[in-house]
């Protein structure tokens, strides 16, 4: 075989990019964009957390109440993330790999938590769980607290970040199709042993990118997660609602010091995202 | 291990027409056995009935005598080669063939000696170690082979294994099955629309049509004896001839040609002829049996062939093939009448339905 080489005459791609006047206005603006957006902001943050100096950061981010809220924030993120795993992969399964009647619905019906505002959200967990709620009378009874606690903490967490994985690995798995499922299956490997061995690292990058952006939002996520919370200091109060109410008592570098913290909680997921995208392109 | 289909039927969505319908056929043991037909014929729903990835509705499917119809995919220890190869990606060579046996837990050694035996069956024994991504078509497909007969599988199916390759390779791969299957006499069934693949590697040719059997038997009978104007048409690329019965010939303008018994006075008749049953003559010359005079409409050098458009007074439009220096002997060229002599066609009595 020989493959041609194509010499392609340079005033053509010169033609696709541009005059340099149009590329460097282009640039100039993406760049002064972010800048306005991004960047001062980024700044903000760290200035206002260390502009009482390194130990008042410190004791900002150590305090008893700060330090519940990083462990409520990481049990949250522990319990919420590893259940839309699993769910994010059968669901994922299902409707790549199955036409039923309801497939439209289902699908629409995981967008949900996307297209409807997380204050509503936390909402209908606590017209759910919440004392003038169905199940209100029940829990009393039973002594079970959901709303302004743990539970509905958790549970809102769940709700909120249910879409990531799904619409992450569905594509992938849509794409691959299922050809080397079927061959594994003549090959006389059991269902299980085909997803495990054949359709999960198909499609790992894709877990992995949707579980990464599924951490991110189970940590960051406010609206939702305020509404259930009740605001209990030390007991329901997560990292995001934590820097609010340092804020509204005009701590302004505490609340920017546990801030910090979500920040680079971002900057990581964005240098773990970006690693992803190149490794699954590698692959 | 002979493969017996029965009355298989398969009905994808409830109301619609069957992709295969009232199947039933026998390829023997020890042969290849080719499912011939064009795209949607309902070939490749047959073989996943067989192998098991589909469940028929109704029927019944035996590998060597025993009904397997309801056993799971799993347990039919068949082997399969697909169109796509649908080797694992992310696994080397070694990895792919290894797979089936490292299900059926053999012992490690077995394993290694067994996927060192399939490597050079294929002759791929130097690329074990890559993955399906840095070999070329043709050698993924040999891996796919290799991972398909490492099982020992009591029977080989191949879902169109060459149609993503180029004609080359094709062909290559063609000769290398031929030789593969002399050495393993394994029973195999062989998916495909390519009938020059099906007539030259098969033992037994089984022609389909809208999830129907048009036809079955030995690549002679097929070619020779099509039972139906589908099969004389999708085979041998056979042109049509228009007329109809008369004093019990088939009276095809100037053409007379011998019918079925049964054919009735006046009936309509159909004669299919293959571009190569038809002997080109200078006008004039009166040697021949069944001659027609035709006007060349056109005519294509092809290869060592030329492919010459003949208009019939009819009207009919039959193509012919005749031999680069034949032509050259000919003499004629476009708008010029040429004597044809017809040696051998197909007469089907009816209606006209392809």
């Amino acid at each position: 075989m020989f493959a041609p080489t194509i010499h392609l005459p340079r005033r053509r791609t010169r033609t696709l990019e541009g005059s340099p006047w149009v590329r460097w206005t282009l640039i100039t603006l993406a760049l002064g964009f972010l800048a306005v957006f991004l960047f001062v902001p980024l700044l903000a943050v760290f200035s206002f957390a260390f502009q009482k100096g390194w130990e008042a950061y410190l004791a900002a981010i150590t305090e008893p109440e700060a330090r519940s809220a990083i462990v409520l924030t990481l049990t949250a993120a522990a319990i919420a993330v590893p259940l839309n795993l699993v769910f994010g992969l059968a669901a994922a399964w299902l409707l790549a790999r199955f036409r039923f009647r309801g497939r439209a619905l289902l699908l629409t019906l995981i967008d949900l938590p996307f297209s409807v505002s997380p204050v509503i959200a936390g909402l209908i967990f606590v017209l759910l769980f919440g004392r003038q709620g169905w199940l209100g009378p029940f829990l009393s009874e039973h002594d079970v607290h959901v709303i302004f606690a743990v539970p509905g903490i958790v549970l809102a967490t769940v709700f909120i970040t249910l879409p990531f994985v799904v619409r992450e690995v569905l594509p992938v798995m849509q794409a691959q199709g299922s050809d080397e499922e079927e061959a594994a299956l003549t090959l006389g490997a059991s269902g299980w042993r085909t997803f495990l061995r054949v359709t999960l690292p198909k499609v790992k990058w894709g877990v992995l990118y949707g579980v990464i952006l599924c951490n991110a939002r189970a940590m960051g996520e406010f609206g939702a997660v305020s509404v259930v919370s009740g605001h209990v200091r030390g007991v329901t109060t997560t990292l995001p609602l934590h820097a609010e109410i340092l804020y509204n008592e005009y701590d302004f570098a505490g609340a920017f010091a546990v801030a910090s913290l979500l920040t680079l909680l971002a900057l990581v997921t964005l240098v773990l995202k970006k690693y992803v995208e190149l490794r699954s392109e590698a692959s | 291990m002979s493969i017996i289909v029965e009355q298989l039927t398969r009905r994808f969505s409830p109301g619609g027409s069957p992709a295969v319908s009232d199947v039933s056929f026998h390829a023997p043991a020890g042969a290849i056995t080719s499912l011939l037909g064009p795209s949607g014929a309902g070939k490749s729903t047959l073989l996943r009935l067989i192998c098991g990835l589909e469940v028929p509705d109704v029927g019944r499917v035996l590998i060597d005598g025993v009904d397997c119809t309801s056993l799971p995919v799993q347990q039919r220890n068949v082997g399969v080669v697909f169109q796509s190869y649908a080797l694992f990606r992310h696994m080397t060579v070694r990895e792919n063939i290894a797979f089936g046996l490292n299900v059926r837990k053999l012992p490690r050694a077995e394993v290694e000696a067994r996927v060192d035996e399939m490597l050079r069956l294929v002759q791929l024994e130097a690329l074990g170690e890559r993955h399906p991504g840095q070999l070329s078509g043709g050698q993924r497909q040999r891996v796919a082979f290799a991972r398909a007969l490492a099982i020992r599988p009591r029977v080989l199916l191949l879902d169109e294994p060459f149609g993503a390759l180029d004609t080359r390779v094709r062909e290559e791969l063609r000769e290398w099955l031929h030789a593969l299957h002399t050495r393993t006499g394994l029973t195999t069934l062989l998916v495909t629309h390519d009938q020059q693949e099906a007539l030259e590697i098969s033992q037994h040719v089984v022609v389909m049509s809208d999830g129907r059997v048009a036809q079955a038997g030995s690549p002679e009978d097929i070619y020779d004896r099509p039972a139906s104007p589908f099969v004389a048409s999708f085979i041998g690329g056979a042109s049509v001839l228009r007329g109809h019965v008369l004093e019990g010939r088939a009276s095809l303008g100037s053409l007379a040609l011998s019918v079925p018994a049964a054919a009735r006075e006046g009936e309509a008749v159909h004669a299919y002829v293959r571009p190569h049953d038809i002997k080109l003559a200078r006008s004039g010359s009166t040697e021949g049996v069944t001659p027609f005079t035709g006007r060349v409409q056109r005519f294509k050098p092809v290869g060592g062939f030329v492919k010459v458009l003949l208009r019939m007074p009819s009207g009919d439009e039959v193509t012919v093939q005749v031999p680069r220096s034949e032509f050259d002997a000919l003499g004629v060229g476009e708008g010029d009448a040429v004597r044809a002599d017809v040696l051998t066609a197909s007469v089907f009595v009816g209606d006209y339905a392809i």
